[in-house]
């Protein structure tokens, strides 16, 4: 395992926002952590990214226990994360934004060329069809943009890739997309923590999951222990589904 | 289809990547604005013409591409205007009232101005006021100190008399002379305005620091969530500003040798003009260093342009505004085209 968390909790004053979860991610594997709204998928994964520091439990990288002090740190461990929004610069071309802090130099200057050929093979490297390295990421689409926010944590070394939602916005097709870089990233031997409340994404590409409700764990089952529909009707809350769908019902 | 994809984008990609320089725009207006007063003015178009409307020229831009600089860096500073009084005020009175050598005398007026700079981007990085309001402060209370004092120390509301003090000639030479190029004399601020420029160019397009210009400007939190120094960025432009601040303000009072204490309110706005004409976003995150160089020429075409067809100096202001509102649209326009082209 490469990163990995043994009953872990955290509240906000006197909100139990997460209790005693457990979970591990190890490489070339793909955990999905599914969960209704308020569930504590993000306060797991920013817990995972150091952006919130937990106060029960144990974080363990490698098998040893740590204690992120911030973003930064997990980084510097190799635990990128890529959220829905705070990814990229949208008046800024792909290639200045796949460097953004990372800037490679020649000398005293910025390697204007060597970021523009790097970053073309990079997202190549990952089949993201991104035919101009020069257009602006806001002109890119909602599944682009994540897929290049994917290949710059590749490139810049992440061992553990945490996607938050990468999927909840986009349509079907673009979807596809990202889960596909999903399942490149893992090929290319990263574990990845995948969040989404959607069974039908995360099936297809994940090797385990993890059940969150109201911030506990339902339980975390490998693919060959659970089916889709299994997996659906847990997370919906089947017998709710039922009633929800008896209440729609034409009188 | 990847094959058929690429084509598409060679053709749409030149257009586009020409349109989408934030200086287009400015080039366009310098095209118009020198084609409408050359053709009515054959001094206008005239060596000794050019370097006339020049000068204007190279004293604003120097200011405006350092405002430029830091509103491409999502920030505004307001007391840059003023700021060019306090750094030649300073420079007089040290030289002519208390014996400092002009050189010293300079280099006191410089740390000063990286003093208020630095204290203008603390101020705003630490409370994340906006700095609209901040350097608003700043000039005001410049604007009284700059007064304040002057009238304290001269009994008048200027000081003058900087001839007379030492190391006037080197210094005046260097920052205030002319150099002869084909027998008409060109300004040397024009000179230092080409190098501001050259330099400002440099670090925003091919440095780290112009990568975290345009990152802190576009999105302050993205930027900070890749490891990106945003209060830094934001504080070295502040002194950045100071810094064009204090050159203009010293090749000013070199080259009238006596400061007016009221000298260089309301230009604030005109640096911020320019920039604009020359294609910067007033949201941050966009824009260029030559652009606004280009805006400080069209001001001072417009500005001598205006006097050389014997027209009424007030109908500059008329004009400026005019050129602003087209800038803006045309700065909006060519925006959203170089965002619609999807593929
Ligand atoms: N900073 C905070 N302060 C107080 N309460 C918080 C904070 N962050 C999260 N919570 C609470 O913790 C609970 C879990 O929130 P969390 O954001 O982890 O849910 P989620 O599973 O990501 O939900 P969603 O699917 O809507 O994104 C919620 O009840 C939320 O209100
Ligand atoms: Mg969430």
């Amino acid at each position: 395992m490469i990163l990995e968390t043994r009953g872990i909790g955290k509240t906000f004053g006197s909100v139990l926002a997460l209790r005693d979860v457990s979970m591990g991610v190890a490489a070339g594997q793909v955990v999905c952590v599914l969960g209704d709204n308020g569930a504590g998928k993000s306060t797991l994964i920013k817990i995972l990214a150091g952006v919130h520091q937990h106060d029960a439990g144990a974080l363990l990288v490698d098998g040893a226990e740590v204690r992120f002090s911030s973003p930064r740190d997990a980084l510097d461990r190799g635990i990128a994360t890529v959220y829905q929004d705070l990814a990229m610069i949208p008046l800024m071309s792909v290639w200045r934004n796949f460097f953004l802090g990372s800037e490679p130099t020649k000398g005293l200057a910025f390697d204007v060329a060597k970021a523009r050929r790097v970053a073309r093979e990079e997202l190549r490297a990952m089949g993201i069809d991104i035919r101009d390295v020069d257009q602006p990421v806001g002109t890119l689409s909602g599944g682009e943009r994540q897929s290049v926010a994917i290949a710059r944590a590749v490139h810049f070394g992440a061992r553990v890739l945490i996607l938050d939602e990468p999927t909840s916005a986009l349509g079907v097709k673009q979807a596809g997309v990202v889960l596909r870089y999903i399942a490149r990233a893992r090929d290319r031997g990263l574990g990845v923590v995948f969040i989404t409340h959607n069974p039908h994404h995360a099936y297809p590409v994940g090797d385990r999951f993890l059940l969150l409700n109201r911030g506990t764990s339902m339980g975390e089952y490998a693919k060959a222990d659970i089916t889709p529909q299994a997996l659906t009707a847990l997370m919906a809350g089947g017998a709710e589904l039922e009633e929800l769908a008896h209440e729609l019902k034409r009188q | 289809m990847t094959v058929a994809a690429d084509e598409r984008v060679a053709h749409v990609g030149l257009a586009r990547r020409l349109l989408i320089r934030p200086e287009l725009g400015a080039v366009v207006g310098m095209v118009v604005v020198f084609a409408f007063f050359a053709a009515q003015s054959p001094v206008f178009r005239s060596p000794d013409g050019i370097a006339n409307w020049l000068d204007p020229a190279a004293t604003l831009g120097i200011m405006a591409v350092a405002v430029a600089l830091l509103m491409i860096g999502g920030e505004f500073d307001l007391s840059a205007g003023v700021l060019t009084g306090t750094s030649g005020l300073i420079l007089v009175t040290l030289a002519t009232r208390f014996g400092f050598n002009v050189w010293l005398a300079m280099l006191v007026g410089l740390v000063v101005a990286l003093a208020v700079g630095l204290a203008n981007g603390l101020v705003v990085t630490r409370t994340k006021l906006p700095s609209f309001i901040v350097t608003l402060g700043t000039f005001l209370m410049l604007q009284g100190v700059n007064l304040g004092v002057t009238k304290a120390i001269t009994g008048t509301v200027q000081v003058s008399g900087l001839r007379r003090a030492s190391g006037f000639e080197g210094a005046n030479t260097i920052l205030a002379g002319t150099i002869q190029v084909g027998g008409t004399s060109f300004r040397v601020a024009i000179l230092w305005w080409v190098l501001v420029t050259a330099v400002a160019t440099w670090v925003l397009m091919r440095s780290k620091a112009g990568n975290w210009i345009f990152a802190v400007g576009g999105n302050e939190q993205a930027a900070r969530a890749v490891g990106v120094p945003a209060a830094r960025t934001k504080i070295a432009l502040f002194m950045t500003t100071a810094f064009a601040a204090w050159l203009v303000g010293s090749i000013l009072a070199l080259r009238y040798t006596s400061v007016q204490a009221n000298i260089g309110i309301g230009q604030e706005f005109i640096y911020i003009i320019a920039a604009v004409i020359g294609g910067c976003l007033l949201t941050g995150g966009y824009g260029s260093a030559i652009g606004a160089a280009i805006g400080a020429v069209i001001f001072g075409m417009a500005d001598k342009g205006i006097v050389f067809l014997g027209w009424d100096a007030d109908w500059f202001t008329f004009f400026l505004g005019g050129m602003l509102l087209l800038a803006t649209l045309a700065n909006r326009l060519v925006r959203r085209y170089a965002e619609e082209v999807r593929h």
